[in-house]
């Protein structure tokens, strides 16, 4: 492959004065796994919710290489194509569980809801790749028919999971994935994410604040500060070699247990 | 048939109750309707001399089509002679002076709630339904933003979500009345709370198909010969009731029984819904074959 | 034979802003050429950025000046200058580093830890398994471990489950900071053996050994390095 999987350029975004993210620029490739860490006001939120279709920026351009018809602007593009990128080759992890699931139908309906949403019609079948995904995440595929509100909060980030993975994305967006949960859980779960990841090829953005998240998950590291990118590499680069003084600081507060 | 004159209109009021301008604006939301069929036109919804959940808005969709020579047709739960049925074919006839029948195969306009006569019908007539709640994708969607978002967008996984929760919990899809179905291949529809029974019915009906919802604030349409098919799975495909009996009165076998209860000790009887349907059937001495049959256990 | 690591004028020096913004300077002005069949030992006293310079090759670390050119796949990578894709991939398949301690992922165990190299190089998770299996038991670490994640090994045992990890793949170029620090004379006979393998089979390797003997064993260059004064 010659084109990256997802290519950012110039990309800003204000709100009034205050400056959510600027001229931030990558590209990603099929399955990288990038961390973009920073403190709460960082901007990194804002630089998710514009690469992931969610919030349109004032500068620059999010581009993805679509499966028949090469690198597209997102914002380019109709409404209805980008929704229907967002529910196939795009996942979105919500922090909160209970942001990306549907609370009032079961757990298989949550899981079968994007096959649904594509046409599917055959309900054994879904029920089986239901299953199937279920199994993948490491939840009991018995509870199949149980509603998420009875599931755990980690069992709940699982199900969110395997709904946004049915449809074979190429690429996962992920906002702070394990911060809602208890420290054990998490590490169970970004065991799962590690090994989906791997197992998927996943290409996946994950923003956080916590850099252990970052060491675990992510090929590559991005550090924002007030809106910027004030360092970027591999992963171990950024944080055993850090150059930036935001970066230092940033890798030197982090209390080892 | 009662044929009524201008002379019998109620003077005082308008022909038909509402002003001309209403009458024009909701005419023009039923073009608007009939052009895209199955999507809903939002139309101003005017204070009727009756409250909310009566059929205001199949009231107010008649009164801006009929006219002095039409024979107008009003049943409730396939009945003429229920008290909703009564009230508002008096209404019309007070307020128009039309002619008004109980025989479908007379009527020009037929008002109707909850049921779709047995009789098919025919090219010319208008079938007006009462609609409580127009949009189908409510119970799964609270949002109206998002629920317009999703018929533009033609997003309807989510009513195959709901049907998937009726099978796995239900073994079937359990909704047998008010069952979406989609219009001409596009718009998601609600039919309003008629019997699933009823569904084929709608399917390339040769008669216009107007759908008022007073409170909601909506008008749509299936216009003549239009597809109309009921969502299903692939192995789980749509079903009519079927009954094991046939009508105690005509002995229809191909129409929507209602169980009445006749006695205390268990005794019912299943009769024809459609009360006009009955009756013809009976002018042709098509007999019953036993008045009263005792329940099985 | 084929030159396999290519490092000219690299220069590396550490600013740390929240020190009063001290500079210290590590490495300098080196040059160094590693072929296929050699095993070249960085020695030299604490502080005179032996660890460093591996790292630098690894582009684990950053150089300020010069270049750490290797050869992947038929062509010269500046591992200075490279962006992240292709750092990866050179990663992948190319360099292999084997650090002092092992970096423990919680909850992996120890023969997934091993495999996993080599299955991200695309071998087959079945394959890859039973080569970690072989290598685990070359080095003496018993079976009913292999099991269990590395986090509760002690420093010996999780220090043999590294260079299993770092030795599986057969990468072309072997950077190993200390691989027997923690072993004893057994299974540091165990990793010479594993050194002297690669060497024949053509890799290039690095390596920080603190055991002369052992150095002795597996070197077949010596590359000194010196500290640097500080800089004014």
């Amino acid at each position: 492959m010659t084109t990256p999987l997802l290519s950012v350029e110039g990309l800003g975004k204000r709100y009034g004065a205050q400056v959510g993210c600027l001229d931030v620029e990558f590209e990603l490739w099929p399955g990288e796994v990038l961390a973009i860490a920073g403190e709460s006001g960082s901007g990194k939120t804002t630089l998710l919710d514009c690469v992931s279709g969610r919030m349109q920026p004032d500068a620059g351009r999010v581009e993805f290489n679509t499966r028949h018809e090469g690198m597209q602007d997102i914002y380019r593009m109709s409404e209805p194509r980008r929704r229907l990128l967002a529910r196939t080759d795009w996942g979105y992890v919500h922090q909160n569980p209970r942001d990306g699931l549907r609370i009032g139908v079961s757990a298989g309906a949550n899981v079968g809801e994007r096959l649904m949403a594509v046409g599917a019609r055959h309900y054994g079948r879904i029920r089986d790749t239901t299953r199937d995904w279920m199994g993948k995440v490491e939840l009991d595929t018995a509870r199949i028919d149980d509603l998420p509100a009875t599931f755990s909060g980690g069992m709940q980030q699982r199900l969110q999971i395997a709904r946004n993975l049915v449809t074979h994305p190429r690429l996962m967006f992920m906002d702070e994935p394990t911060a809602s949960l208890d420290v054990s859980v998490q590490a169970r779960l970004l065991d799962l994410l590690r090994g989906l990841t791997r197992e998927l090829s996943l290409a996946a953005i994950v923003v956080t604040h916590d850099l252990a998240v970052a060491r675990l998950l992510a090929h590559r590291l991005m550090i924002m500060k007030e809106g910027r990118v004030v360092e970027s590499g591999l992963t171990d680069q950024v944080l055993d070699d850090p150059q930036h003084p935001y970066t230092q600081l940033l890798v030197s507060s982090v209390l080892q247990a | 048939m009662n044929h009524g004159t201008a002379a019998d209109a109620t003077a005082g009021y308008n022909f038909a109750y509402l002003d001309e301008q209403t009458k024009r604006m909701i005419r023009r939301a039923i073009l608007k309707a009939v052009a895209i069929p199955g999507y809903q036109v939002p139309f101003g919804s005017r204070e009727m001399p009756l409250p909310y959940g009566w059929g205001t808005g199949g009231i107010q969709v008649t009164a801006a089509v009929i006219g002095p020579h039409d024979v107008l047709k009003v049943i409730d739960q396939g009945s003429d002679d229920t008290t909703n049925a009564v009230n508002i074919r008096r209404f019309f006839r007070a307020t128009t002076g039309v002619a008004t029948t109980e025989r479908t195969t007379e009527a020009t306009l037929i008002q109707t709630r909850h049921r779709i006569p047995e009789t098919p019908l025919a090219e010319g007539q208008i079938l007006v339904y009462q609609v409580p709640i127009p949009e189908p994708l409510r119970w799964l969607e609270p949002s109206e933003a998002e629920t317009r978002r999703m018929h533009a967008l033609a997003e309807y996984g989510l009513m195959h979500v709901k049907l998937y929760e009726d099978i796995s919990r239900h073994g079937k899809i359990a909704t047998t009345y008010d069952y979406p179905v989609r219009v001409n291949g596009r718009y998601l529809m609600r039919p309003s709370p008629i019997p699933k029974f009823d569904n084929p019915k709608m399917d390339r009906n040769p008669a216009l198909q107007l759908f008022g919802a007073g409170r909601e604030k909506r008008i749509y349409a299936v216009p003549p010969h239009t597809p109309v098919k009921s969502l299903d799975f692939e192995d789980h495909p749509f079903e009519v009731q079927t009954w094991d009996r046939c009508c105690a009165f005509c002995g229809a076998t191909d129409s929507f029984l209602d169980e009445i209860v006749t006695d205390d000790r268990g005794g019912r009887m299943f009769v024809c819904s459609d009360t006009d349907y009955c009756r013809g059937r009976r002018e042709q001495a098509h007999a019953a074959p036993a008045p009263v049959e005792k329940a099985t256990a | 034979m084929e030159a396999m690591v290519r490092i000219k004028g690299l220069a590396k020096t550490f600013t740390l802003h929240h020190q009063h913004g001290a500079v210290l300077p590590v490495l300098a002005g080196i040059d160094l050429d590693v072929a296929r069949g050699e095993c070249v030992a960085l020695y030299g006293p604490s502080g005179a950025g032996k660890s460093t310079l591996l790292r630098s090759i690894y582009a684990n670390y950053r150089v300020q000046q010069g270049s750490v050119e290797v050869r992947h796949d038929g062509r010269w990578v500046d591992m200075a200058r490279a962006g992240p894709r292709e750092l990866l991939e050179v990663r992948r398949t190319t360099v292999g580093y084997v650090s002092q301690f092992l970096r423990v992922i919680p909850r992996v165990p120890a023969l997934a830890v091993v495999a996993e190299p080599l299955a991200a190089a695309g071998v087959p998770r079945e394959r890859a398994e039973d080569q970690a299996r072989s290598l685990l038991a070359r080095l003496n670490i018993p079976e009913k471990l292999w099991s269990l994640p590395p986090a509760t090994f002690s420093g010996g045992e999780q220090q043999r489950v590294n260079i299993a990890r770092g030795f599986i793949t057969g990468h072309p170029i072997l950077l190993l900071d200390e691989p027997t620090a923690a072993l004893d004379a057994d299974n540091c006979d165990v990793v010479a053996e594993l050194i002297r393998e690669a060497r024949i089979a053509g890799a290039a390797i690095v390596g920080i050994f603190h055991d002369q003997e052992v150095m002795r064993l597996v070197a077949t260059r010596l590359y000194p390095l010196q500290v640097l004064r500080e800089a004014a």
